[in-house]
This record gives C-alpha cells, structure tokens and sequence, in this order.
C-alpha cells in the first residue's frame, strides 16, 4: 500500500520468483506493476514510500512483454476479410482465442479486396484496448490492393490497383475511412507511391513495404528475394541511408514453412533490432485440415500448410504466435556438449540430426 | 572493546550477521518499540548484507519493525546513480527485505538546504528515541562513515569536502575516473555515531591492517576518526585475520584466547519462529 499515496492510491503487483526478459538477457528481477503499468520500485520505495499488496509467486517462469501480432488475417473460421454485418463479433472471438497463445494486442488484417469489402468492414471495429474480453487491437492492417502484379502471392489479382490520378485519393476511394487503421502494406515501386506513403505517415499510419513473395517451393527462401545486383528489401535491412534515429522493421513468418531457417538467421543476424515475428495467420488457424474461405478465395490445408485451393501458392499461415516464437529460438545451429566436451547431440535448424547413442 | 577475529571476509560478514539478528530478536521489536539501526555502505558490509536477507528469507528475522539510518550519502549524485549509496541499500538490502520504506532513513544529497538536511536528520534519530546499534566500517585513512582526518570528535551530522585518500579509494566505482567522483557528502558525525547505545564496526581486508592498528591500538587521535570509539562503553571490532596484520601479536592472541567468550553472543542463533 502507498504510505504517502503522493503518486496513486492504486494496489500494487509484485510478480516475485521470475525471470523478466530486460536488455536482451533473462535476469532474476521482481516485476512490479500498478494500473498496468510497470513501476521502477526504486521510486516507489524511496519517493512514495510504497510496497506491493499483493504478491504473485512466478515459480521460476519468464516473463516476457505480450506478444503483438501485427499481420494476422483471421482464424478459429472467422474471416477479417469476409464483409459480413457483424465484423465486430468475429474480431472479439479472435481477440479472445489468441489470448491462448501469449497475443496481447494485434492488427486484424485485410487482404487485398474490392472497395465495398473495406467500405462496409472498416468502420465496424474500432481501435480498443485489451482485457479479460480478448487481446487489444490496435487497429486494421490492410494489406493491399495496391501491391504489384508480379508478388502478388496470394493476393487476387483482378482487385490489384496502382495509383491512377490523385495517389491518395486512390487510396481513401479504395479504404473509405482511414480512422481504424494502424498499417497499410503497399507497393513502393507502384509509381504515385511517394506522396501516398508521406500522407499516410503524417496522420500517423504505419506504411509497410509489400514483401516479395515467392510462391513456390517452400522450402527454399520464401520471404526474401536476394540477387547480389539487386539487393531488394533484403538490402533495406542493411542499408546506410536509414537516417540515425530512426529503424527499419521487417516482419517474418517463423512457422518454418514460410521462411528457412538459414533465411531467419541472416536477417537476424544482418538487423536484429528490426525483426518482428508475425503470424499472417488465416481463417483456418485453430481450424482442422480442409476447405476454407480467405477474402476473395477458397483455400486449402493439408497439415501445417495452407494452399490457394488447386494450387501450391501458399496462402498464409497457420502457426500461433507462440509456436512462431518457439520456432524462432529453434532456427539454430546447436551441438549439446558434455563437460568433457563430447558431442552428445547435433540440431540443424533446431531439428536433432544426430544423437550419440543411436 | 571487543575484537572478534574471524579466519575470512565470509565468517566475519556472517558472525556480524549474525550479532545483527541476535540483538534484533532479542530486543524483541513491536510497532511501539522499534529497533533503531544504523547502517554502512560499500564492499566490507556487503557479505554481512547477503547473510541477513538470507536469514529474512528463511524466515528467521524480519525487519518489520526496524528503523534504519544510513550513515552518509555523495552530494550532487543523482539518486538513481547506480553508485548513490540509496542505490547501494536498495540493490543489496532494502528490496530482499520487508522493512517498512517510511522507516528506511538516507540522507539527501540533493536537497536544497543540506544543512536543514543534516539538522532534520539528527531530529529524525533523536525522534526514533537515538540509535540502539550502529553499524559502521572503516576508511583506509581510519575514517568513520565520511569523516575525514582532521574531524571533530564531538561533530554532528553535516556536510564535509572528502579527502583525497577517500576520493581515490571510490574511484573504483566510477570507472578509475577521479574527476567522476563526488567531491563532497552528507555524513553523520563521530558524535552522533558516539550516541548510540552500541557500535559495531566491520573491518576485513589487509588494506585496512594499518588503520585498525592506528584506530585501537595509539590514542584517540581526530586524524583516525574511528580511535573515537575507545572511549565508548560498548564497541565492538569484527574483523578477518588479514585485518589484523599490523597489530601487535599480543593484542591479537589475547583477543582470540576470547573467541570462546564472544560466540556466546552469537550461539545460540535466535530465530521468530521460535517466539
């Protein structure tokens, strides 16, 4: 309880026998916390004269910021993209479900549709904060219409668009109302992109660069395209024009399907602080193997994978957060050594290739 | 006085520990009847710190009903500064423990009147009804808490200019770098440490060995602060072996032909569970 209650009277939370992920490291720290927000306990000591009023033993668990998804399509059968009269309610149910796997705010996103989809869908869900109801959301992520014809992945193309006459214009036609929307993903080599990503900068949303899928085999890399005379996006994360101050962020579906493992570790190792794991989950997520809608198409899962129906385009994702998170720490290398340095296991990839004794 | 040899750093911080926790539960503290400690900072205390939030852990202790009193604190650095001694007590002590944190006194090196500081923290002792035991260490130039050769044995808490002796030996904590060391501290005075019903200094390492030499075994001299302590009723000395290297043999076999007499202060080991 405050005994000075010069700062709040609100109770305080200390999260005791944890692991809290702090500059890169796992420390042995208590946590505290009051109206959810974290406390420095120095302060709180020493200015407020404070202590905790409740405290929660942690048995030893870490504790890590709650994930935020910022590219996630839908799941659990519900469809962000499918215009129906009660947007609303699908997004809550989601919200609710991807508690389960550690997601604490997220972007429902919208793959690239024709205008009525995001006239109608748009202004159904508004930017809200998270609770016991669900993970908070942060606002829309619309991913397209204007990405180019050649990646565009999954995407339909007959709703692809380019910048006609007005650029931003074009845009606020396609969308409607831009007030719930946190992130557009678009095309900069689109011509008229220019004007469009400086608008939407300046009101505040984040712009995303279209990635470059490549829709075939996939195990080879399928996120990054590298040629050694054109760089592309891969050369972004390393460029020296980023002005100081400010950072490139890059995301990467770590489901071990969409991206290899080696892809993973050199965008890691070439720019860490920019990586940001996200699921692009679809409708099917959390749903059995068979046919289900995504926008404008029907797609397919067979096991982990899920195809455009009648081909082998991958159409997303259907990994948790949590299993993305999991796999990532695994993208590794690793040989486990007794203490007098005998191999006794080798993993490529996290996957165990050889086990002494076999 | 007392002089308690112990083999090593580790024994002498537990047996202190130990004394800490003894005259605690003893004196068997209450919400009206707190017990007063005052306390040190640096490398020497930090051991006996360990063991005591080890006995709060285990719960044997608690500090519940405990005041405690810093004995000095660097003007002009930030609170947060990781070497402020606030720092120090909340990193290595205060955070393990329960102690009440309107009970935890330091003073405040950036208040705006440091002599209104220094005199409002006489008051708060004198309000906590003086200080039962105190806590202290010794500097390499025989100081108590920051007072330097040359203090008043009679002072009172105030602010004092450190001595170069004092400044080289903290420049450890900030990077070997003289100019980053604080110049000047609040401290309490030999008198105020005088007052106490009981002083417990702490003394480990052979970087000390000359200034205990000098603090009890030649006169009470103000150019070694802590020789002050000769003439108070109830001293007690707790050092390692290597402290006692420039003592004269006599001094430390006669002590140690005591040992027997001054573990009864510490075994038995008193614990709450038993009250």
């Amino acid at each position: 309880m405050p005994s000075n209650k010069s700062v709040s009277d609100a109770p305080i939370t200390q999260f005791i026998n944890c692991r809290i992920l702090r500059d890169n490291e796992l420390q042995s720290e208590d946590l505290w916390v009051r109206e959810g927000k974290i406390l420095d306990p120095e302060k709180l000591f020493f200015d407020e004269q404070g202590y905790a009023d409740t405290r929660v033993d942690c048995e030893g668990s870490i504790i890590a910021p709650g994930f935020i998804d910022v590219q996630i399509n839908g799941g659990y059968g519900i469809d962000f993209s499918q215009p129906s009269e009660d947007v609303g309610s699908g997004v809550s149910f989601v919200a609710k479900k991807i508690l389960e796997h550690g997601v604490t705010s997220f972007c429902p996103t919208l793959v690239t549709s024709p205008p009525e989809v995001y006239h109608k869908v748009l202004p159904q869900v508004k930017v809200h904060n998270g609770g016991p109801h669900g993970a908070g959301v942060l606002g829309f992520h619309l991913e397209g219409p204007f990405i180019s014809a050649e990646k565009k992945g999954a995407h339909p193309e007959k709703y692809l668009r380019a910048f006609k006459s007005g650029g931003f214009e074009d845009l606020t036609e396609a969308y409607g109302s831009l007030d719930n929307v946190a992130m557009v993903t678009l095309a900069p080599e689109l011509p008229g992109s220019q004007s469009v990503v400086r608008e939407l900068s300046r009101r505040g949303i984040t712009v995303s660069l279209g990635e470059p899928r490549l829709a075939t085999n996939p195990s080879v890399s399928a996120l990054l395209q590298f040629h050694h005379r054109d760089p592309g996006i891969v050369g972004l994360l390393t460029s020296d024009r980023v002005p100081a101050g400010r950072t490139v962020y890059y995301g990467m579906i770590a489901d071990g399907i969409h991206t290899n493992p080696a892809a993973l570790r050199i965008a890691h190792r070439a720019h860490p602080s920019g990586l940001v794991l996200v699921t692009d989950a679809i409708t099917a997520m959390g749903l059995p193997p068979g046919r289900h809608t995504l926008g404008q198409q029907v797609i397919e899962i067979q096991g982990l994978h899920a195809y455009v129906a009648g081909t082998k385009t991958l159409s997303g994702s259907i990994a948790t957060m949590d299993m993305c998170v999991r796999h990532f720490k695994q993208a590794s290398d690793l040989v486990l050594l007794d203490d007098g340095l005998t191999v006794k296991a080798t993993y490529i990839s996290g996957e165990e290739v050889w086990r002494q004794g076999q | 006085m007392r002089l308690v040899i112990l083999d090593d750093y580790d024994l002498a911080s537990e047996w202190a520990a130990k004394y800490i926790r003894n005259r605690i539960i003893q004196f068997e503290p209450s919400a009206d009847r707190f017990f007063t400690l005052g306390l040190p900072t640096g490398s020497t205390p930090y051991g006996c710190y360990q063991k005591l939030i080890e006995y709060y852990r285990s719960g044997d202790i608690s500090f519940k009903y405990v005041k405690t009193f810093n004995m000095d604190e660097y003007v002009g650095l930030p609170r947060a500064h990781p070497e402020s001694y606030h720092s120090y007590m909340w990193n290595n002590f205060f955070k393990h423990i329960d102690i009440d944190p309107a009970n935890a006194h330091i003073l405040d090196g950036n208040a705006d009147n440091l002599e209104a500081e220094c005199q409002a923290y006489e008051q708060k002792i004198a309000e906590a009804g003086g200080i039962e035991l105190f806590v202290g260490g010794i500097g390499p130039d025989g100081h108590i808490a920051f007072n330097e050769p040359g203090s008043s044995l009679v002072s009172r808490t105030r602010v004092k200019t450190l001595a170069k002796d004092t400044i080289v030996a903290n420049a450890r904590f900030f990077g070997n770098d003289l100019s980053k060391v604080p110049t000047m501290a609040l401290t309490v005075g030999v008198g105020t440490v005088m007052d106490a019903k009981e002083v417990m200094i702490l003394i480990t390492g052979a970087h000390k060995a000359f200034a205990l030499y000098k603090a009890i075994e030649e006169g009470v001299n103000h150019m070694w602060t802590v020789s002050a302590f000769q003439q108070h009723p109830r001293t007690i000395f707790v050092c390692d072996e290597d402290a006692t290297l420039e003592l004269r043999v006599k001094t430390v076999k006669y002590f140690k032909g005591l040992m027997h007499v001054h573990n009864k202060l510490v075994d038995p080991v008193l614990s709450i569970k038993d009250q």
